[in-house]
């Protein structure tokens, strides 16, 4: 009995250590994460779409999801690129990675509107 | 019936405009064939390719709005009444280059049998034919070689000469006073005179002999003799008082005889090394005429190499299965007048005066009935010359001096034995007058698909009046069927047998109808093999049989065929025909076991064939044959079939046209299916989840805002702020080219634009801001150069992706820009570095 409100704080303690950790972030990068938080929710409402509708017309179905998927993908590419902690990429300028998030959107979406229909 | 390329042709056919002429030959199993007649019209006289044709036809119908040809329609009328088996021949190529006016088109048709076949003399229709083919247009023949063999013509078959005689003798007078006339001219003039008895003065052939002498002495060429002598000869005929002796007779007959070939054909002239059988055949007419134009007697040794000759070219005669002669002729010259029936006419005429002019001749008899048989074979030639060439070598076949062809002939060779038909032989010479004193024996019957004949050397009785030969009764044991008979010839005068050729046995196809009688005809239901019930038929004749019967049963039905003579009777056809309410027809073919024709329809294996179709089926039976009087198709009641249902998987019956004419008529209009929509949401679902789409975004404003973003970090200075302005306006740009792209762009729009647009966002791009920015402190034309720079910098990088491109795929893309872009992107690096240091 005694070790449910334990492990309720226990759970507590850790959202709050994680939220202070995350709190730390520097905030371009907490923009991408709401990006990706945005891009993956976008896709899920079409998925449920999908499961509520049918799957007709399927192209635009999966335009709709791999466009979003797809960005997410690229804003966590951008994201590993751009934080600072990560020593891989510490010679890439942000405005380079940018530059070629940006351009891989462009590509991207140049096919996701070709397949649209 | 075996029909092979060479048999099969065109035939053309008598004169006359459009109508068109077919005789089609129906076959029976035995290869023996009748002739049907059918009008066709050109369309479909084209569409014949000769062989395996197949084409219906109305038999001896008048075409709408065309008149019939007398001659033609009673030609086909007398095919069709007379129903003889005949041999058709293939047939001279006429259509060469001449003038098409009527075809006929033969199915052709071969007899298994050698030398089967009836010839039958000239007879009207060859006199209906000649009145129409040589019609003198407004009084005169266009030429006198035309008046000449029209004359001819008319004079052999005995016609009536057409009212030309004042304008013809007029053209001839003309042509024999006229200085300019050559050997050819006068030679045709004389050869009318000949027919026509002009008035021509005596004095002017004195004139006219000499000219003609002096063209023999310079003549070099076969046809300046053949019309120099033939004048000469014509006019010894015509005015015996006239002196036209040629002295040195033996000196031209070497000169005509140098042109000759080794093979016994002749060529035209000396210069000309071709040979030709035409030629020979004027040639021996020539020397036939130097011989009786001669004042000495010719030497003896020249015309025994001639008569060598002869011989010679009789070894290349040619030969028909049915016992024809006949000379060919390769050789084609500008008139297109040289064919089989030419050479062939011409030979003949060439054989018989020099037979006259020299003495006997020895040329077997066979080869001179054949000869007379492939003219007879010919029939009716579909223009005025070969008419000509037929009429003329028959005639002078007819008056010769080798031996005279007779030919058998019988008026009906299908004969009844209903009727009594009795069996009647003509025996004629080739235009049809009567031979001499003889009589006719029927050696052998042969009966068709055995090779057994009995022999009956049974003589014929002679009927004086009409010139028939008659059997009073058919031989015994001739029964219905297809029987060879072999006839032979015996002359009352064994002198005779020197101056007639008979041929030796003629065989002749004869067709013996009669009434077959049905015996024991029956209809019985069977299950397993218990007699359930019997219906005893009465055939021919009315029948009403009602059966029924399930899927278990058997249909069973028998029936026993007799000739006249009692023996077992085989048909072409015996056909069962079960026709159901709904139109469906099921045809079987009704086999015989030795004598009894019978047929069981055991129905559990053939459910699947009847579609499961139960109800009521009429049945009926058709037993036919040629020499079958009484071939019938008659009903013979119904059966009731209860078949079980069908299965779902099994075929469904074959649409029944209610007109089988409705084929040809317009198809049913085809209409385009048009794929079913998908089912679409309701409306208000999808714009719900429009507006769910849209609250993530929302979100993600909200988000940025308690995140405390700002637009601090926007340049503000005038050239990066610019640049910024341009990159995103850029980025701005190709989203909304997107959108154009998926509203009514297509691609390659799309991708000219993002070209131009990706070039400008290439150079406006972050990294060159960071540059501008570290440099902001610079003089302007320094930040300039940092510029410069950077696009030097990139095309650098783009010309190292240019390069690994290159060694990936060779040498194609290697060409002159591409060697403008690696030079322009060594030079760019060179200034890159120089600012770097």
């Amino acid at each position: 009995m005694g070790r449910s409100p334990t492990t309720k704080d226990d759970a507590q303690a850790l959202f709050q250590s994680l939220r202070s950790a995350y709190a730390a972030t520097p905030t371009n990068l907490k923009i991408i994460d709401l990006y990706v938080v945005f891009a993956v929710f976008t896709a899920v409402i079409q998925v449920v779409y999908m499961a509520v509708v049918g799957s007709f017309p399927f192209n635009s179905f999966l335009s709709g999801v791999l466009s979003c998927v797809g960005t997410a993908v690229l804003a966590v590419c951008l994201r590993i690129q751009v934080n600072k902690e990560n020593k891989e990429f510490k010679d890439l300028p942000p405005e380079r990675a940018f530059a070629d998030f940006v351009l891989c959107n462009l590509v991207l979406h140049l096919v996701i509107m070709n397949f649209l229909g | 019936m075996k029909v092979s390329g060479d048999d099969c042709g065109f035939w053309q056919w008598g004169t006359g405009a459009l109508e068109t002429l077919a005789v089609v030959a129906t076959m029976n199993k035995d290869d023996n064939v009748t002739p049907i007649c059918f009008l066709v019209d050109e369309e479909m006289a084209d569409s014949f390719s000769g062989e395996n044709d197949m084409v219906m036809f109305s038999p001896c119908k008048k075409q709408s709005g065309r008149r019939l040809r007398t001659r033609t329609l009673d030609w086909c009328r007398m095919l069709e009444r007379s129903q003889e088996p005949v041999s058709l021949r293939r047939p001279i190529k006429f259509a060469m280059a001449r003038k098409l006016g009527f075809i006929v088109v033969l199915l052709a048709v071969t007899s298994i049998y050698e030398a089967v076949a009836i010839f039958h003399p000239i007879s009207e229709s060859h006199r209906s034919a000649a009145l129409e083919l040589f019609s003198p247009a407004v009084g005169s023949f266009s030429s006198l070689e035309e008046a000449y063999e029209a004359l001819i013509t008319f004079e052999v078959l005995g016609l009536k000469k057409p009212e030309i005689k004042d304008h013809t003798c007029n053209s001839v007078v003309d042509t024999l006073s006229s200085p300019s006339s050559n050997s050819k001219d006068l030679h045709h003039a004389f050869r009318v005179n000949g027919l026509l008895k002009c008035k021509i003065s005596t004095g002017d052939l004195t004139g006219i002999v000499s000219r003609l002498k002096d063209a023999v002495k310079d003549a070099t060429t076969l046809l300046d003799y053949y019309h120099s002598i033939g004048g000469l000869v014509l006019i010894k005929d015509q005015n015996p008082e006239v002196d036209v002796f040629l002295g040195n007779a033996d000196g031209i007959l070497r000169s005509i005889k140098a042109l000759s070939q080794s093979d016994g054909r002749w060529r035209y002239s000396s210069n000309n090394p071709e040979s030709s059988t035409y030629a020979a055949g004027l040639a021996l007419e020539t020397l036939s005429g130097v011989i009786s134009l001669s004042a000495t007697p010719v030497d003896e040794n020249l015309i025994g190499t001639l008569k060598k000759d002869i011989v010679k070219l009789f070894d290349s005669i040619k030969k028909y299965d049915d016992g024809a002669y006949y000379f060919d002729d390769k050789l084609i010259d500008a008139s297109g007048h040289q064919g089989p029936l030419s050479a062939t006419s011409a030979v003949v005429r060439g054989l018989t005066t020099f037979a006259s002019a020299s003495g006997s001749l020895n040329i077997p008899e066979e080869k001179i009935l054949g000869l007379a048989r492939f003219l007879l074979g010919i029939g009716i030639p579909g223009n005025s010359k070969d008419l000509y060439y037929q009429i003329d070598a028959l005639s002078c076949l007819e008056n010769n001096r080798v031996s005279v062809p007779l030919v058998l002939s019988l008026p009906a060779t299908v004969l009844s034995l209903t009727s009594k038909d009795k069996l009647k032989v003509k025996v004629n010479t080739v235009l049809g007058s009567a031979g001499p004193p003889l009589s006719v024996k029927l050696m052998q019957v042969f009966s068709s698909g055995s090779k057994d004949a009995s022999v009956l050397k049974q003589e014929l009785n002679y009927d004086p009046k009409e010139g028939i030969h008659t059997m009073d009764a058919l031989p015994e044991g001739v029964d219905v069927g297809e029987y060879i008979f072999a006839f032979e010839i015996v002359l009352s005068d064994p002198e005779h047998k020197k101056i007639y050729a008979t041929g030796g046995r003629t065989k002749v196809p004869i067709h013996v109808t009669g009434v077959v009688t049905v015996d024991n005809a029956k209809i019985a239901l069977l299950e397993g093999d218990v007699l359930e019930s019997e219906i005893k038929l009465d055939l021919p004749g009315k029948n009403d049989a009602a059966v029924s019967a399930n899927h278990l049963q058997k249909l069973h039905l028998s029936f026993l065929l007799k000739t006249p003579l009692g023996k077992p009777f085989k048909p072409h056809q015996a056909l069962l025909k079960l026709r159901h309410e709904t139109g469906v027809e099921h045809i079987f073919v009704v086999g015989n076991s030795g004598k009894r024709f019978e047929m069981t329809l055991d129905f559990l294996g053939l459910v699947d064939k009847f579609y499961y179709l139960s109800g009521q089926y009429n049945i009926e039976l058709s037993v036919g044959d040629a020499v079958m009087e009484n071939s019938f198709l008659q009903a013979l009641g119904y059966i009731e079939l209860d078949l079980p249902k069908a299965p779902e998987k099994s075929t469904h019956p074959p649409p029944q046209p209610a007109d089988p004419y409705l084929r040809y008529g317009p198809k049913a209009e085809i209409n385009h299916i048009f794929r079913v929509p998908e089912k679409r949401p309701p409306q208000q679902l999808s714009f719900t989840f429009l507006g769910l789409v849209f609250v993530p975004f929302l979100a993600f404003l909200i988000g940025l805002l308690r995140l405390g973003v700002n637009l601090k970090n926007f340049p503000t200075s005038a050239v990066p702020a610019t640049f910024a302005i341009l990159f995103h306006g850029g980025i701005a740009a190709v989203l909304l080219l997107y959108v154009f792209f998926w509203w009514k762009l297509d691609l390659f729009t799309t991708l000219k634009a993002l070209g131009v647009l990706g070039i400008f966002l290439m150079f406006s791009q972050p990294l060159l801001l960071r540059r501008l920015r570290h440099c902001h402190h610079h003089p302007f034309h320094f930040r300039s150069i940092i510029i410069l720079e950077l696009i030097s910098y990139r095309i650098y990088k783009l010309r190292r992706v240019y390069i690994s491109v290159y060694e990936l795929w060779g040498s194609w893309i290697a060409d002159f820009p591409g060697i403008i872009f690696v030079d322009l992107g060594l030079y760019c690096k060179r200034v890159y570095s120089k600012i770097t240091q």
